[in-house]
């Protein structure tokens, strides 16, 4: 009975332990530097004026209004076509497709257009969007050079291919995890199919497709390479805003056919092209702060929301 | 003489090369209980479903045969699936109600239907709720998640809901067979009230049950139809050795 009270030791259990330790305080070590070093160089600069004033002097003083305002304004017109199209198409995958060669080559696709390096879809969108659709509506509507050039509309397009993987696919989860005994009960009453999937399996999938439309808003609004050639400007001293006026009454819309100053873009031409970098330097660091606490709100967002999704799920 | 709801004749149905269904013939009476008893995969499930169409939402289901509601094959091309449930009312195994609110559940079926009225549809949610035995229970509490019901008021929740529709056919697929004694017996209970009114099939595994509820029993075996007669002969004097060794527990 000696022996019960010997313990083992599990040496090459508590070395894998540690070093899995290690390397888990290198990554939040390196986390926290990124973060840490943005946020005590950018955090000097925050401020009301610098979030909506324009820049001036050459970028070297003013703010960042425009850049946020072009942010805003492409994201919400690429979720315009994004989530519709992303939405509808996954809803056929899994509700309506059968299981065919054709419909696994959909599926592969969706999966490999999530690989595709950003700069492709740009170059995408300015053959496809500018060059063909742009130039001949353009031709047909005779409206001279107004769609045939690089402007928001197309940005936003392009960016919605982008992100049209991320929305499917989390719409095909969500989809995926309502159980098959609710659909049973729903046909079992007598609901045609398209009243199950309305009535039934939407209302249950709608918190994770909400989650991946966020995660699609926050991915498309740090991406720079697709847009460099679509329409992102350097520098505009207007926003990209026309009056729609019905009668005597106007409202302020974003003009879809202007060019547009974009947050991501605005951090790369102020690391390159800068006239003074040492004056510039501060608003850098600032845009970037913006920039990383907008994307990082987005994601807790939809964490917050996949979170209470599980929950409900849990209790089924 | 009875009068015969369901007539099935010489049915076959099989899942891609796999025949799970051989030969079925029965007659099932109106307004009675009938009782689908047999061990796991012997296929009284699949034929529980054959008759609603349900299996139509599997593919690779392939079916011979007929089975005639009141001498109308429901098999037939020119039957509408939707219409057919709406007659044939199912229960299934685990409480399967909607995340939404008890009254969302109990007028879903009114609500795809198209029926609007307020009155009419709190009058059907009252009427059913006490069909179900169930009204004096949640009264108070329509506008609750109807999942903080406990699993015996779920299940009731779902045959009422079921009856919302008005079927003339019950289908019940182990209605009880997830819940506590004291739940089952008020199933059970209710399943003797409601075959006043609906035709009633009954697939259960709990031997016990089918005796207490059914007035006709059909024994099941490896996809076929072995013997089907009166609950009471069935349990003490089956014509089939196979039948008599199931229903005395030598196997099963």
């Amino acid at each position: 009975m000696e022996q019960l009270k010997q313990k083992h030791k599990d040496v090459q259990g508590i070395i894998f332990i540690n070093l899995i330790r290690l390397l888990f305080l290198v990554l939040v070590i390196i986390l926290l530097l990124l973060l840490g070093k943005i946020v005590v160089e950018g955090s000097g600069i925050l401020s009301l004026e610098f979030v909506f004033d324009s820049p001036r002097n050459n970028m070297t003083k003013g703010g960042i209004g425009p850049a946020i305002f072009g942010t805003i304004a492409v994201t919400f017109i690429m979720i315009l076509f994004a989530v519709p199209l992303g939405v509808f198409s996954a809803i056929y995958l899994n509700e309506y497709a059968k299981d065919t060669f054709f419909t696994r080559v959909i599926r592969t696709s969706i999966n490999n257009l999530a690989g595709v390096p950003s700069i492709v879809f740009g170059l995408f969108g300015l053959g496809f969007f500018i060059l063909f659709i742009g130039r001949n509506i353009d031709d047909v509507l005779e409206t001279g050079l107004l769609f045939g050039q690089p402007a928001l509309l197309w940005a936003s397009a392009t960016l919605a291919v982008l992100v049209l993987p991320i929305v499917i696919v989390s719409t095909l989860e969500a989809l995926n995890s309502v159980p098959k005994t609710h659909r049973d009960a729903s046909y079992g009453l007598g609901a045609t199919k398209w009243q199950t999937i309305k009535h039934v399996v939407l209302p249950q999938a709608r918190p994770g497709i909400l989650t991946g439309t966020i995660l699609a808003i926050s991915r498309g609004a740090g991406e720079t390479a697709p847009i460099l050639f679509l329409g992102a400007a350097f520098f505009l001293p207007n926003l990209p805003v026309v009056d729609l006026c019905i009668g005597d009454y106007c409202i302020p819309m974003i003009n879809p056919t202007e060019q547009f100053m974009y947050l991501a873009y605005h951090i790369f031409i102020l690391a390159t092209q800068s006239s003074n970098p040492t004056k510039t330097l501060p608003i850098q660091y600032g845009s970037t702060l913006v920039l990383i606490a907008l994307t990082f709100l987005l994601n807790i967002t939809a964490i917050l929301f996949r979170y209470r999704f599980r929950k409900i799920l849990g209790r089924l | 003489m009875k009068e015969v709801k369901i007539s099935v004749n010489n049915f076959d149905l099989y899942y891609g090369e796999k025949q799970a269904l051989k030969n079925i013939s029965i007659e099932i009476p109106a307004k009675k209980v009938t009782a689908f008893i047999g061990p796991s995969g012997c296929g009284k499930s699949t034929f529980l479903r054959v008759l609603n169409r349900m299996n139509d939402l599997i593919d690779h289901v392939k079916i011979q045969g007929e089975v005639l509601i009141e001498g109308v094959n429901i098999y037939d091309k020119q039957i509408d699936v939707v219409n057919l449930r709406k007659r044939i009312g199912m229960v299934f195994q685990k409480s399967n109600l909607f995340p939404k609110t008890i009254y969302e559940n109990l007028i879903y079926g009114l609500k795809i239907n198209g029926i609007r009225d307020k009155k009419v549809l709190d009058e059907t949610a009252e009427k059913t709720l006490k069909q179900a035995a169930l009204w004096n229970e949640v009264y108070d509490r329509l506008h609750e998640p109807a999942l903080s019901l406990s699993g015996g008021q779920q299940q009731r929740l779902c045959i009422a809901r079921a009856l919302a529709v008005e079927p003339e056919i019950v289908l019940m697929d182990e209605p009880a067979s997830a819940l506590d004694p004291l739940s089952t017996a008020k199933i059970e209970e209710l399943i003797h009230e409601l075959k006043t009114k609906y035709t009633i099939v009954i697939v259960t595994h709990n031997m016990q049950q089918a005796a207490r509820v059914s007035d006709q029993t059909a024994f099941f075996y490896l996809g076929e139809l072995i013997e089907y007669d009166k609950t009471s002969k069935i349990f003490t004097n089956p014509t089939k050795k196979q039948t008599e060794d199931y229903v005395t527990g030598r196997f099963g």
